[in-house]
């Protein structure tokens, strides 16, 4: 008895210390945490919750909002209403720039991917010595604006750009091939533009990839491709995931390109939104516009990752 | 085939480079006898499995050539517990590393079963390796990398559950087939490195330093565990290890490296007994090393003089003519104490006692200077004399102990 009362004494000084020690480190983690919740609370949650209101508004005849509630911002995403005996009409105008730009973006990630691919594991079996210089020249885009970059691009492709004045100096055309301002343009811009996205998460996979497992596959008697499916590919998946959504969700959203490039002809999602709030005043339309596309990426998001993660884990 | 190469025959890659058991030297190869489930029968008896026929492999170019295997040649016969033992960068991992295909050898022939394997790629050589950082696939469980090797070879699915099952009970691990390599202990993830090399049957089995990761009781759990597969399994081991200990206790042969070179291959008996060269006599076991003079040589034994005019006769290998001031090497168990300075053929001061627990070292400082001599005594209950720091002692070589070897 008395034993076990002189034992439990240091015993509850020490749990109450550790108790104490616990409240402390997690208070010191909240305060820590404290100026990132400032900054997504303010940049990221607060604007968000401005387009929600506002697309549950009337617009404005010069822009800006009416304070009055509506959800017509959500019923002209797909309907129009007819003028005279206002009734709702099936218009898939949006939806058909919508589906466009998401064909955009996943054509855009795929090559991508098919062409970082090989490129990360190019960077990542160089001698490390070698393999910065590798990373800084992916890097190097970066240097420069896109808008500049996406011009320079304008001018590689116009009618009497640098291809088509070669072919034609050259003899193999005698007209020149248009390619600006065409759904090839977009494509194009938007591949220059991302393929860095896709490949730094990539290499960055591959880096940490643990070489003695190949090995140990071809050894096993599988080939160069069953060692690249059956290993490399699946220990590379988390920079698989990381660079595809890198590319998918700004090609998704992608503004500069597609306006330069496709000359406002061929309309993608954020040049759609964008006409919302200049030449259409139309905010609540454009937010409306806005939280779609975010749903959308979001329910995209969320299956795919469910299904690669699976993957990984399932071998 | 007796190790399906139906489907690498046809793999795509390589097409220029013939898989093993293409018939082209005219030897046909037989069906694999036997079979996981008993002592497989060899196919050819004391023949050889691997045959190693001046092997160079020269890393680098130009000026910073290195010569990691430097014209070797050796035999490794069927069935056998072949060891390459060697200090860190003496070529033992080059060797192993050419026999697996992972690297390729400069100039040479790689034997196996009589072919020429040298120039296949690992894909296509019926041989598996057990990795020292067991390399196992983390994405996979513990059943899947034991059977990738086996669904590599494109066989039947039911095949490879039933070779999984029967390797898992092998090597023990039936209860952790479905977990992740990661959540298993070394000891665990190294008897699924086993498993999974084993599962394919190869024809030789190389091992990398496969314990070199295990604390001191879980390697010799595993050496016996490793002597018991070798045997139940009658596939031909070759392991690689820089632990002399390790490799005297496992092996059948051993092949003694150092600096690209084999120095010696023999039984551990015939290393440890019969060292061939003063850096085997030296890596292997303890070794006291004494200065002397030959006087006069007769039919393998030389009659050697101290400085303290005391003569020895001591063997020396063939092949090697010990003349003038030559080196004797004495095992430390092979020499005795006497209390009595004068009875020992040398005499020296105690230095040190040092104390093992089955036995006791005796550092004595010679009286003609060099070295401490060092004496081992088995411990029993009844020591029958025991010696103080700083005594007169005089060392006694039982016979045959003394040996002249080339420095």
């Amino acid at each position: 008895m008395t034993t076990a009362a002189l034992s439990s004494v240091p015993l509850s000084k020490a749990a109450l210390f550790e108790a104490q020690a616990v409240k402390i480190s997690a208070r010191r983690n909240r305060l820590l945490s404290l100026p990132a919740l400032l900054i997504i609370g303010i940049f990221g949650v607060l604007p968000l919750i401005i387009i929600c209101v506002y697309s549950f508004l009337v617009a404005a005849p010069y822009g800006g909002v009416q304070w009055q509630f509506s959800t017509d911002a959500y019923l002209n995403f797909l309907f129009q209403r007819d003028i005279f005996d206002d009734t709702l009409q099936f218009t898939p105008d949006f939806l058909i720039i919508y589906l466009r730009s998401f064909l955009f973006a996943v054509v855009t990630t795929v090559i991508c991917l098919l062409l970082g691919f090989p490129t990360a594991y190019f960077m990542a079996t160089r001698p490390p010595a070698q393999r910065n210089w590798w990373v800084l020249l992916i890097t190097i885009p970066f240097w420069s604006n896109l808008l500049v970059r996406t011009l320079a691009i304008m001018f590689i492709i116009r009618d009497e750009g640098l291809i088509n004045n070669a072919l034609i100096g050259l003899g193999v055309i005698d007209k020149p091939i248009t390619m600006l301002y065409t759904n090839f343009a977009i494509q194009l811009g938007l591949l220059y533009a991302f393929l860095p996205f896709m490949v730094l998460p990539l290499y960055s996979s591959l880096e940490k990839l643990d070489f003695r497992l190949i090995e140990a596959a071809y050894d096993l008697y599988a080939t160069r491709r069953q060692v690249l499916w059956r290993v490399i590919i699946p220990l590379s998946k988390p920079g698989i995931i990381a660079g595809c959504l890198l590319v998918f969700i700004p090609a998704l959203g992608a503004y500069v390109t597609p306006l330069i490039l496709g000359g406002g002809i061929h309309l993608m999602i954020g040049d759609l939104i964008a006409q919302q709030f200049g030449s259409g005043r139309n905010w609540p339309l454009g937010c409306a516009q806005a939280l779609i596309l975010m749903t959308a990426v979001l329910v995209a998001l969320y299956f795919y990752v469910r299904n690669t993660s699976g993957k990984v884990q399932h071998g | 085939m007796g190790i399906a190469f139906e489907n690498q025959l046809a793999a795509p890659q390589l097409p220029s480079r013939p898989a093993y058991g293409d018939n082209q030297t005219g030897t046909h190869l037989p069906e694999r006898a036997g079979s996981l489930n008993g002592v497989i029968v060899p196919e050819q008896p004391g023949k050889n499995a691997i045959e190693v026929r001046g092997v160079r492999k020269v890393f680098g170019t130009g000026e910073n050539q290195v010569a990691a295997l430097d014209t070797v040649s050796v035999s490794i016969r069927e069935n056998e517990f072949f060891t390459l033992l060697g200090p860190s960068g003496c070529g033992k991992t080059t060797l192993l590393r050419l026999i697996a295909g992972f690297d390729f050898p400069t100039a040479g022939e790689i034997l196996l079963h009589g072919q020429d394997i040298a120039p296949l790629p690992p894909f296509k050589r019926p041989v598996n390796t057990v990795f020292q950082s067991y390399a196992l696939f983390p994405h996979m469980t513990v059943a899947q990398n034991i059977g990738f090797g086996l669904e590599m070879l494109g066989k039947a699915r039911a095949e490879i559950e039933a070779r999984v099952a029967q390797m898992l009970k092998l090597v023990k691990m039936e209860a952790l087939k479905a977990r992740r390599t990661s959540e298993i202990s070394g000891g665990q993830q190294q008897r699924v490195a086993l498993a999974r090399a084993l599962a394919p049957q190869p024809k030789v089995l190389l091992l990398d330093e496969p314990l070199s990761a295990l604390d001191y009781k879980l390697r010799k759990e595993m050496q016996i565990e490793l002597k018991r597969l070798q045997h139940e399994t009658g596939i031909t081991f070759i392991f690689v290890t820089h632990d002399q200990e390790e490799a005297l206790t496992m092996s059948d042969r051993i092949a003694v490296m150092s600096a690209g070179k084999i120095l010696q291959v023999g039984t551990p008996r015939d290393i440890y007994d019969r060292p061939a060269e003063r850096f085997v006599a030296d890596f292997i076991g303890e070794t006291n090393f004494l200065p002397g003079t030959v006087v006069s040589k007769q039919a393998g034994v030389a009659t050697v003089k101290f400085a303290s005019s005391a003569t020895i006769s001591a063997g020396y290998p063939e092949g090697f003519d010990p003349t003038g001031e030559v080196t004797l090497v004495v095992r430390p168990e092979h020499a005795d104490l006497v209390p009595d300075p004068a009875k020992g053929t040398i005499a020296g001061t105690l230095a040190n006692i040092v104390y093992f627990g089955t036995d006791t070292h005796y550092h004595v400082k010679l009286d003609g200077g060099g070295e401490n001599f060092i004496v081992r005594h088995q411990n029993s209950r009844s020591s029958p004399v025991t010696y103080a720091t700083g005594a007169k002692v005089g060392i006694q070589f039982e016979e045959d102990a003394a040996r002249v070897l080339k420095d």
